[in-house]
């Protein structure tokens, strides 16, 4: 065999529903394994803001689209021997088969490493899958088609009852119906006949249990399983939208190893090398089984596996792709045994999804069969009250636990039971409350009665402690018990004092009550082998079911705390991954020691491997206190890991907790609006005019001083929840009632909506409020899209000189008066070099990544030594010696939200993003579009370019399309104001209209190659207007702009350029 | 009292201040003690404390004879959750459970399940214990007993259930044989296939005798003391079983006149030790013993490595092993022996648990090639 020099690796691209953080975690892990044995590395990734793509990591790094035609001219170029397919998710996964398949794996003989290609077609094609696993007679999921009710009783009775039968050809359920007999069969499946010739029957599963297992296997046959996973929700949920546990908690020792034994059955048939893993649905009733799917590669399952054991899964997964033995590696926890193994655990590990439904427009909150969910959590702790409440806080949308929520109203209890949502965990709360017993929600729901009678008893709690009036009054073991089981002093402050008061100071009552009372958690580790061998784990967390800490605290003032990002959800994501890792990065690499504290599954933050001591464990106030309190840090920063932490300044500070860099104080007065507002007035900063909610009237005197439209939103919120912007009075009394509910605590702001203006982002670190380094961006879409919905150019390319002078000027003026120390972000837009500051952040901001991988200076290092008192080392580099582009582009998971309006607005709505590099302008937009799933167009491309204004703007555009052949269509308004500028458009009609040539049907019939469709506002009306141009657009799959300056940038560029002009250079290359 | 009042305000009081919950504790010969709550029966006993990491499986664990006279510590916290199936019995033998009683002395775990889920249950944990008047401890922390035995080793230890009389002494069961104990008493047969095997009963699990009856054995299940070698057979199968090893001597003596007429012999735990005992080697006491599902295990002299369950506290010294012996199965994590072989003959003999039951079956395939030795 020849010998492996080189090897690439794909990675996963930009973060999208079902594809996120894991596979930076899994990427990073394959890459370091490599790295260990000598072997050169090579990533194609256009994803910039993850860890993978940083320094030191792989040797070579493209910021390229992962798909076949620049994998190949990568491969072209670097000439690997090997190829690593199974660490990038679906993405790397696709690319590498359609590699194999069009030869030009063979072609440049490069070797798949670990699982071969065959085995992956295997397990992707769902016929060849069922009849793999025929042959060793694994029972999987069937339907059989049928045209009689004669038919369709034979299999029924094959198949066995419960069955459920669906008419073929046919939208939205109709003739579909589960039957528990032949009688019930009999009148159903006559009935769907006549909606079908055709009907399909398959054994129904609901109420099943879903289980998943994660197998390794190794080239000598050697197999193990590192974990098995219940989900709480029983099968129909897709087990991305599940609340998971590991272990599993209601499987017999019996079904666990039925379970096992099959996985290694099909691990072995299949030929998987390296890491598969196995999803089964499980009879409630008996050991009957299916198998649901097998991944042949890392997944989101086999991090959360990762995490959840302490088994480093992708490392182990590379290694064994190299040929090594399961049995020739170490266990890389304990330090001592081997990576032949099933982890043992003492605790149990509960995650949960996070949703953003409230982030679009037009989407269905059901869950059900596709994801939906933007990022997870997954809470440790030693029984599953105290996992699942540590979990629901995790989350961070607003809840304390299972109870001591506020009320969700209690209408269509029964309909949300059985139809679950994504509050249903809290339905059932609110169950609970109305009476209902384990049995009812039981039948509602299907969920193991194990999980209700755990939920239930924390119900039960919680009515007790309402016994109470004074904390002082709760006998100690009850208290104590109340903890055990996961609740917050939070929790117990509201049960007690009630909802009226000031719970933040009950709540610190209550803290120093229990903490005289001895009742304090203890810290455990992970170590896979529970306690078994002697492990030098530093993976911990925090729990109140023990009496002994398993490790000693030094207390020596050589520790710095940092805080996480907690869960990934739109508007904070991969990019404070990157900065929590890199400021742990730097206070190690100056011999302090790092104390990571963060509870994502997704992320190389919580990968034991980056710091001194990983707390698993929640960002509350609460927790952070337990752990200050127990390692006595020198400091905490806050300012690396976005939002959560940042909230947390002020409450620190009051509690004397050392926070580095910014003082809270000032944190503070950049987050009140009204504080920073006197601030910019002081130093005479321009702002958007804006104003406080306090009644109609106020906001109508208002209006009428300075017009439509205006911005309304809630303050200290992050990515612009419940934001949104009204261009008449009837919208801005509609939306005002909705906008109120979301915070009691923090009134509604009204903001002057500034049309046509640009937007510009500055991103910077400063001491003691001398700003040290600065970079300027600018967003090709005008100001109102959001700024993590933007397509962001750095350098900025097109500032007047004057603008940027001034915007210098103004981020001076700030850093003095906020007395920044550390990182910083500015919003801020400009529209005649008249400038107006949108926001500043006295934190990294999502640009922080992207900016310091283009300019190749690490804003976060420096930022790091800053707040620690060290003098950083500031290159003397200027974005203008640069002699190429980095544009970051955002990637949108519209296709998976059905039925969402994919329109840009002040709400951000992209779930992550890319950042390529090019040598000006046109080539890395070209390249970042591409990157985030755009395709050149090959003929036709369709418009409808909105108001006047942006018709008249994007003329020369369609000029340019129209000299260069393309075929345009055009909707009437468009089509009429194309004919007199010389533009031949051929008419479209709207949807809505009977008339030939209809939109829709070029759509359908994929006769356009790109959408362009511009909404005139973002008023209801005019949206909803053509949504089905744009919904469609996303359903079959055709490139759709909304945005006028973004279809501009995108059609010049690859007007001007030809694919083949596109440069394949690596991160190194450009200099 | 206080408490009373609040009773009759909430119903739900009662169900969760600590009223109707007896403490017990834990207190180990060094004198460490935990406090937790009483489930099972109420009586104090004494016993040697072990810990096994299983995830799952305790309705096998207990009834596995060779905890017998063991207080049982579970480092997976959550326990109870699936109940207990029913005893029925199939073969005869109970379906469920891996002999006829709870053997284990005492059981101690993190957080019990009060309420159970599962299709097969038919009664709860603390039911079944109370049933055998078995005493269980929860509430302790589980994972420091478990480093405390880790660090100095396994020691003795009493479960004291409050309003009960602490044991006056701590109890050695390795000082009393317990294989007598937990031995049948006379020779029991099972299935009726065409091999007779022999089974040494020196507290075997019932799965030993399902593997074999499933591969169309006849099983003759014998007293640990009884001179099999006088039987007619074309096997024997050397059980698990409790203790030191060294207390089996009478066993130890007709496996060497079994050896002699050269039919296969295949040894499982406690078997493999006897075997090993009869090829002339040694044993000794490991400081905290194997107790999991998750031993990994590698084939001597090949690149097959098996993930094991096991249960023993005993090791086989393979450096005193007869020439003609070797060992076949080497412990992956600390190098222990885990099996022996004759270099010529059909004899082996394995420490882990090819039957499982509880644990993974990956090694169930040795029943295979001791069946196929007995056909030869």
């Amino acid at each position: 065999m020849q010998e492996i020099k080189k090897v690439l690796l794909l990675g996963s691209g930009a973060l999208k529903i079902g594809e996120a953080g894991e596979f930076d975690y899994s990427g990073s892990q394959a890459l370091k394994a490599l790295k260990e044995e000598g072997i050169c590395t090579v990533l194609i990734n256009p994803n910039i803001a993850t860890i993978q793509t940083s320094e030191n990591i792989a040797d070579k790094v493209y910021f390229l689209p992962v798909t076949p035609d620049f994998v190949e001219q990568v491969i072209d170029k670097e000439r690997p021997e090997g190829i690593l397919l199974a660490f990038g998710g679906q993405t790397a996964l696709n690319c590498g088969v359609k590699l194999y398949q069009s030869g030009v794996l063979e072609k440049y003989n490069v070797r798949v490493l670990g699982t071969p290609v065959q085995a992956i077609i295997d397990t992707e094609d769902r016929k060849k899958f069922v009849g793999k696993l025929d042959e060793i007679a694994v029972k999987t999921i069937k339907s059989e088609a049928v045209t009689t009710v004669e038919d369709a009783k034979r299999v029924a009775k094959e198949l066995g009852y419960p069955i459920i039968i669906r008419a073929a050809y046919t939208l939205g359920g109709l003739g579909s119906g589960f039957c528990d007999n032949e009688a019930e069969l009999d009148g159903l499946a006559a009935k769907a006949f006549t909606y079908s010739p055709q009907i399909l029957v398959e054994k129904s599963l609901k109420g099943w249990k879903e289980v998943e297992y994660e197998v390794v296997r190794d080239q000598y046959d050697n197999c193990i399983t590192v974990c098995n996973m219940e989900n709480f929700d029983p099968l129909g949920i897709h087990t991305g939208e599940s609340i998971v546990v590991a272990p599993s908690q209601t499987l017999t020792n019996s079904e666990y190893h039925k379970l096992r034994r099959l996985a290694i059955k099909i691990i072995r048939h299949i030929g998987i090398i390296g890491e598969c893993n196995v999803q089964y649905a499980l009879d409630p009733a008996s050991e009957d089984y299916r198998v649901i799917e097998v991944n042949a590669r890392l997944s989101r399952s086999s991090a959360l596996a990762s995490k959840a054991t302490g088994y480093p899964l992708a490392f182990v997964a590379a290694k064994l792709g190299l040929g090594y033995g399961l049995y020739e590696l170490k266990n890389t926890v304990t330090q001592a045994t081997t990576a032949c193994f099933e982890p043992a655990l003492d605790y149990v590990v509960c995650k949960i999804p996070r949703w953003d439904l409230g982030k679009f427009k037009g989407v269905s909150r059901e869950l059900g069969s596709s994801m939906k969910s933007v990022g997870e959590v997954m809470a440790i702790g030693r029984n599953f009250e105290e996992a699942i409440q540590k979990g629901l806080r995790m989350i961070g949308q607003g809840m304390h636990g299972f109870v001591a929520n506020k009320d969700l109203g209690a209408d269509n209890i029964d309909e949300q039971l059985s139809n679950p949502t994504d509050k249903r965990i809290f339905v059932i709360a609110n169950a609970f409350h109305k009476g209902y017993n384990v049995d009812t929600i039981h039948s509602l729901t299907k969920i193991d009665k194990w999980f209700l009678h755990k939920l239930d008893g924390l119900y039960r709690l919680d009515q007790t402690l309402k016994g109470f009036n004074k904390v002082e009054d709760i006998p100690l073991d009850l208290l104590r018990e109340a903890k055990q089981k996961g609740f917050s002093d939070f929790q117990i402050a509201r049960i007690i004092y009630g909802e009226n008061i000031d719970v933040n100071a009950r709540m610190d009552l209550v803290r120093t009550y229990r903490k005289a009372q001895g009742i304090v958690p203890v810290v455990k580790q992970i170590d896979t082998l529970a306690a078994e061998y002697p492990a030098m784990t530093n993976y911990l967390y925090l729990t109140y079911n023990g009496t002994v800490h398993d490790v000693d605290f030094a207390c020596d003032n050589q520790s710095v705390a940092v805080l996480g990002s907690g869960a990934y959800r739109i508007g904070s994501s991969v990019e404070f991954d990157w900065c929590s890792v890199n400021a742990v990065n730097t206070l190690r690499q100056n011999g302090l020691k790092a104390i990571m504290i963060n509870y994502n599954p997704e992320t190389v933050s919580t990968d034991y491997d980056m710091c001194d001591r990983l707390y698993f464990d929640e960002l509350t106030l609460e927790r952070v206190l337990d752990i200050t309190d127990l390692e006595q840090p020198r400091g905490v920063i806050v300012s690396v890991g976005g939002q959560i932490p940042n909230n947390l300044a002020t409450r620190l500070d009051s509690h004397h907790i050392p926070i580095l860099g910014t003082s809270a104080d000032n944190i503070d007065k950049a987050e009140d609006r009204h504080r920073f507002s006197q601030m910019c007035d002081d130093l005479g900063i321009d702002q958007p005019r804006w104003k406080e909610l306090t009644s109609l009237d106020d906001i109508y005197d208002f209006a009428d001083k300075v017009g439509f439209p205006l911005l309304i939103r809630p303050s200290y919120v992050l990515s612009g929840a419940a934001m949104n912007v009204v261009s008449n009075r009837d919208e801005l009394e509609g939306f005002l009632t909705l906008a109120t509910n979301v915070s009691k605590q923090h009134p509604v702001v009204v903001t002057e909506f500034i049309e046509n203006a640009k937007e510009i982002e500055m991103d910077a670190v400063a001491r003691d409020g001398e700003v040290l380094i600065y970079a300027i961006s600018e967003h090709v879409e005008f100001a109102g899209v959001h700024s993590g919905d933007a397509t962001m150019v750095f350098p900025a390319q097109k500032l007047y000189v004057e603008t940027m002078r001034r915007i210098k000027k103004i981020a001076r003026q700030v850093a003095k008066g906020l007395n920044i120390t550390g990182p910083f972000n500015m919003q801020l837009m400009a529209k005649n070099n008249d400038i107006k500051v949108i926001e500043c952040n006295l934190r990294a901001s999502r640009s922080f990544p992207f900016v310091s991988k283009v300019l190749k200076v690490n804003f976060i290092d420096i930022a790091t030594k800053v707040m620690l008192g060290l003098e950083p080392d500031i290159p003397h580099k200027s974005a203008f010696d640069l002699d190429y582009v980095g544009i970051k582009a955002p990637q949108f998971s519209f296709s998976r939200l059905q039925k969402a309006d994919p329109i840009l607005g002040v709400e951000m709505a992209s779930t992550g993003e890319v950042g390529c590099i090019g040598e000006d302008f046109d080539e890395a937009i070209l390249k970042a579009m591409l990157s985030v799933g755009y395709t050149i167009p090959q003929k036709s491309v369709l418009l409808s370019t909105g108001d006047s204004r942006s018709k008249a703007d994007m003329l020369p555009t369609v000029k340019i399309l129209q000299k260069k052949g393309y075929k345009i269509y055009a909707t009437r308004g468009t089509a009429d104001f194309l004919a007199p500028n010389g533009i031949n458009a051929t008419v479209l009609h709207w949807p809505d209209s009977d008339q030939k040539p209809n939109t829709l049907d070029y759509i359908k019939e994929r006769k356009i190659d790109l959408v362009v469709n511009i909404p005139k506002n973002l008023s209801k009306t005019e949206l909803s207007n053509d949504y089905t141009i744009r919904r469609s657009a996303i359903d079959f799959n055709i490139p759709l702009i909304t945005n006028a300056r973004l279809a501009s940038a995108f059609i010049n560029a690859f007007c001007r350029i030809e694919r083949s002009e596109i440069s394949i250079k690596s991160r190194e290359e450009y200099r | 009292m206080m408490c009373n009042i609040i009773l009759i305000l909430h119903p739900y009081f009662i169900l969760f201040t600590q009223m109707n919950k007896k403490k017990a504790h834990l207190i180990l010969e060094d004198d460490t003690a935990f406090q937790g709550f009483s489930f099972g029966s109420s009586t104090s006993v004494s016993g040697e404390v072990v810990f096994n990491t299983a995830m799952t499986g305790y309705p096998e664990s207990l009834t596995d004879p060779s905890y017998r006279g063991q207080i049982l510590v579970l480092t997976y916290p959550l326990i109870g959750n699936y109940g207990v199936p029913p005893m029925t019995t199939e073969g005869g033998l109970p379906r469920f459970f891996e002999s006829d009683k709870i053997h284990i002395k005492a059981l101690v775990a993190s957080d019990y399940s009060f309420e159970y889920s599962h299709w097969n249950a038919v009664k709860s944990l603390d039911e079944w214990l109370r049933e055998f008047d078995i005493p269980a401890i929860y509430g302790v922390d589980t994972r420091q007993i478990t480093k405390i035995i880790r660090e100095r080793g396994v020691m003795l230890g009493k479960v004291v259930i409050e309003g009960n009389d602490e044991p006056k002494e701590f109890d050695d069961p390795n000082k009393k044989n317990l294989v007598a104990e937990v031995s049948c008493k006379e020779i029991e047969n099972y299935g009726n296939g065409d091999i007779k095997i022999i089974l040494v009963d020196c507290g075997c699990k019932y799965n030993i005798i399902r593997c074999l009856v499933n591969r169309g054995a006849t099983v003759i299940r014998t007293p640990w003391d009884y001179d099999f070698t006088k039987l007619d057979y074309d096997g024997i199968m050397l059980s698990n079983g409790p203790g030191d090893p060294a207390m089996c001597g009478a066993t130890v003596a007709h496996i060497k006149k079994a050896i002699a007429t050269g039919k296969p012999i295949f040894g499982i735990c406690l078997g493999n030790q006897l075997l090993s005992l009869a090829a002339g080697a040694t044993t000794y006491k490991l400081k905290y013993g194997h107790r999991s599902h998750n031993q990994p295990v590698l084939e001597v002299g090949t690149n097959h490595a098996v993930i094991t369950s096991q249960n023993h506290g005993y090791a086989v010294d393979t450096a005193t092993l007869d020439k003609e012996w070797e060992s076949c199965f080497v412990n992956l994590n600390d190098g222990t022996n885990e099996g022996i072989r004759h270099k010529f003959q059909p004899f082996f003999s394995v420490q882990f648990h090819p039957e499982a039951s509880s644990g993974p079956n990956d090694t169930e395939y040795l029943f295979d090639k001791f069946i196929a030795l007995c056909k030869r």
